[in-house]
């Protein structure tokens, strides 16, 4: 192992940040200031709805519905999914992405830099409308984040202010708020990119931030149309979903599903990139099959739009449907396949560096490959009309958002954080942080698999005493999840305000993001840089150093 | 493999080219079109599977009059592709002139489907055919609408001095280009809800 070092590389001086706090409560139009922005507010997102999986995890420690009345439950699950993937993983990423792609591929912003702006404050009230959900008449929506009709057409409190219609309306301004934000990435990874910077050179994280937004431009307009015509359903009483009115609900699956499933390639589509950039710096090895893994990434967006029916297996779907949708959804398994070989390979022989973030790089590899095998498992026909609608698929689909995105999410942190702020972490924290995260979400999601296949549906309150020795550990497992957040809250506080001070490259990393001072200048790079070749030359060349830019 | 990144001198790229915003426009506009086309397969998805599709007593949409509306839409789009050519060639008075002719020939045919839309005989709760019919049309009634606004937007912007030139002109170019795409579209709709009927008349 190699000792981490943070001062051998010349000219790196410490910089100054060059903002204060308040810039980040203004219309900035800094990529980098939007990112933050980005982050920050798609965290405290993740409190409230780690919040509501406390007091979700708490009801479920007995087998009686007894903490919470079951239409509040229904509130909190439907809350909790929803401000999890529309309020945490999505605008994260992409809060990641805002802040870094510019850098990595030599431009001095995103190519419509107020659009971007508005894309980000469209969030906050979006966000706070979910949240006015729980205010309104009758409740927060409580068909789940999917909404299902009919059930989401119910409408108990009778007024046309409800939760599901305050639900739909704050998605809707989520999808827009994407739609726009994709326009801004495709633009800009298409047009801004410094001279040299060819597609193949580009490091894997921009492509595989190009890949979800591809899906978001493409995708987002059919969940749109979906929610649009439920929307009608419920307030004007037209009859499109509404089988009382001749409506089709098996309809809203198909336009739901051609959307989410892909969705959940744009959540864990970024993560891959997160630690095909982490895995090569500290094992110091170039990223085993470089094209191999670009090219994967565009091939699994494409095939993703192909499996959407591999959620109704069980929803009437005729038979050949279900064979076909069995066939393509095994064959996304190829190019995810190709990407866990290459990580496998690239730390293979490596000399480890076992930073905070390769721990949660690492841990991801590991943990995903359990969540792929699940997932294989689902898409076969037969294991699916098994376990569906049990906890099989809510600790499947947690693997996958929790164990796999929210990883990499971490890793992301940890490791970029000293570019992010010109401070470095604390290591040790880190790590404490990694063991409480990874004994916790184990403890949690692994007995949710055997829930399931012992039969303990999903979306339930209460449930049969048999199931509850195993809701104990995963509720104790929980309670640690949201424990093991507290470390890293003060962690970052700590170190953003007095810690140690980063210099420009402190990781020996290659990519241009490393070139530049820590934190960037405002516009980045004092002269666009010319690329001249790959972003994984570990091993093969030596980092140099840090180039003379604008402040010195 | 290659060397690392070598920063080396070189003049820094513009923000907000018009090229990369005209980019832009394109690939939201590609979004669009997934909107539109959603909304057309579930209106294929509910018609073919609806064992009922016309309320009682309506036989079919006129078809007549929407068609004339189609050709006034469709030669609009004509017209506004000539105001960016007389742009181009610096005559500013035909430019103003044929814009205002597209959008007064936007707002003709808002106006015939208004009247198509008082005298139908089903409103949009009225089945599955009602509530497609007004979704599709008013959701394309929307996009004319700020098609037009645009264009009046470009029109009066046109007076200010030096932001459309014959070089230069963003905004005529994305106001034309979004008003060619709610032409296609248009003719989409058109085939789907007025030529396609016969068969349809079930039960
Ligand atoms: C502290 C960590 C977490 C805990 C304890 C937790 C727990 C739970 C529980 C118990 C449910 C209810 C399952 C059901 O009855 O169907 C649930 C649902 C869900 N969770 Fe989590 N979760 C956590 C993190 C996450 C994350 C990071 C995501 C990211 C996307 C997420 C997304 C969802 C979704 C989409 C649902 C489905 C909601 C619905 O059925 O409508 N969760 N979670
Ligand atoms: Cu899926």
């Amino acid at each position: 192992m190699v000792e981490l070092s943070d001062g051998n590389l010349g000219s790196n001086k410490p910089h100054q940040p060059p903002a204060n706090w308040r810039v980040y409560f203004s219309f900035s139009t800094d990529h980098k200031v939007i990112g933050i922005q980005y982050l920050v507010t798609s965290f405290i997102a993740y409190l409230f709805a780690g919040l509501f999986a406390m007091v979700i995890r708490g009801e479920l420690m007995t087998p009686p519905s007894d903490l919470v009345d079951r239409s509040l439950y229904n509130g909190l699950f439907t809350m909790h999914g929803t401000l999890m993937i529309f309020g945490w993983i999505f605008p994260s990423l992409v809060g990641l992405s805002n802040y870094f792609v510019p850098l990595m591929i030599g431009a001095r912003d995103m190519a419509f830099p107020r659009l971007n702006a508005v894309s980000f404050w469209m969030l906050p009230p979006a966000g706070l409308l979910l949240m006015a959900g729980f205010f309104v008449p009758g409740g927060a929506a409580q068909a789940g984040w999917w909404s299902y009709p009919p059930v989401s057409l119910q409408n108990p409190s009778g007024s046309l202010i409800n939760g599901e219609a305050v639900w739909i309306v704050g998605v809707a301004i989520y999808g827009i708020s994407s739609i726009l934000g994709a326009v801004n990435f495709v633009a800009t990874i298409f047009r801004l990119r410094a001279p040299g910077m060819t597609l193949f050179r580009m490091p894997i994280f921009v492509w595989t931030t190009l890949s979800a937004q591809i899906i978001q431009l493409f995708g987002i307009p059919s969940v749109t149309a979906a929610v649009v015509l439920l929307f009608f359903d419920l307030e004007f009483g037209t009859g499109f979903f509404n089988p009382a009115k001749g409506g089709d609900p098996i309809l809203y699956q198909h336009l739901f599903w051609f959307y989410s499933h892909p969705a959940v390639y744009v959540m864990i589509l970024p993560a891959f990139g997160i630690v095909s950039e982490v895995l090569p710096v500290f094992a110091r090895k170039p990223l085993f099959g470089y094209k191999v893994v670009a090219i994967s990434s565009i091939m699994i967006a494409a095939l993703s739009f192909l499996v959407w029916a591999h959620h109704m297996f069980a929803s009437g779907t005729p038979n050949w449907m279900r064979i076909l949708f069995m066939i393509t959804s095994m064959a996304i398994a190829v190019p995810t396949g190709i990407k866990v070989f290459s990580w496998t390979a690239t730390i293979w022989g490596g000399k480890l560096r076992l930073t905070a973030a390769m721990h949660f790089a690492i841990g991801f590899v590991a943990m995903f490959l359990f969540a792929g095998i699940t997932g294989v498992m689902l898409a076969s026909v037969p294991v699916d009309i098994h376990v569906n609608n049990t906890y099989f698929v809510v600790g499947h689909f947690h693997y996958v958002v929790y164990a796999g995105t929210v990883s990499g999410i971490y890793a992301a942190i940890y490791y970029w954080f000293p570019k992010m702020t010109g401070r470095m972490l604390n290591e040790n924290w880190g790590k404490i942080h990694f063991w409480l995260n990874f004994i916790g979400l184990n403890l949690l999601f692994i007995p949710m698999h055997q829930l399931g296949l012992l039969g303990m549906l999903r979306r339930v309150a209460s449930y049969d005493p048999q199931y509850q020795p195993l809701n104990v550990v995963a509720s104790i497992g929980g309670f640690l999840l949201g424990v093991s957040t507290l470390p890293f809250i003060f962690n970052v506080v700590i170190s953003w305000t007095r810690g140690k001070r980063a210099v420009a490259n402190p990781w020996r990393a290659l990519g241009l993001e490393w070139t530049i001072p820590s934190p960037p200048p405002v516009e980045n790079f004092a002269k666009i840089p010319v690329v001249t070749g790959m972003p994984y030359g570990y091993g093969l060349i030596e980092p140099t150093p840090a180039q003379p830019t604008a402040s010195e | 493999m290659d060397t690392p990144a070598q920063p080396a001198p070189i003049a820094s790229a513009h923000h907000e080219e018009p090229d990369n915003r005209m980019f832009g426009v394109t690939i939201l506009l590609l979004s669009e079109s997934m909107l539109f086309f959603v909304f057309f397969a579930a209106y294929v998805a509910l018609r073919l599977t609806s064992p009922r599709w016309l309320p009682a007593g309506v036989d079919g949409l006129e078809v007549i009059r929407p068609a004339i509306n189609t050709v006034v839409l469709v030669s609009s789009s004509f017209v506004i592709f000539f105001a960016e050519k007389a742009l181009e060639r610096n005559n500013l008075t035909l430019f103003r002139g044929l814009l205002l002719l597209t959008s007064a020939m936007g707002g003709y045919f808002l106006l015939g489907q208004a009247i198509e839309w008082r005298s139908l005989p089903f409103g949009l709760t009225t089945g599955q055919f009602g509530s497609t019919f007004y979704l599709l049309t008013g959701f394309h009634g929307l996009h004319v609408l700020v098609g037009i606004l645009l264009q009046l937007g470009v029109f009066a912007r046109s007076f200010v001095a030096g932001l459309y030139t014959p070089e230069k002109h963003f905004g005529l170019s994305a106001a034309s280009l979004f008003w060619h795409f709610v032409d296609v579209i248009w003719l989409i709709l058109f085939a789907l809800l007025y030529l396609w009927q016969s068969p349809a008349v079930q039960g």
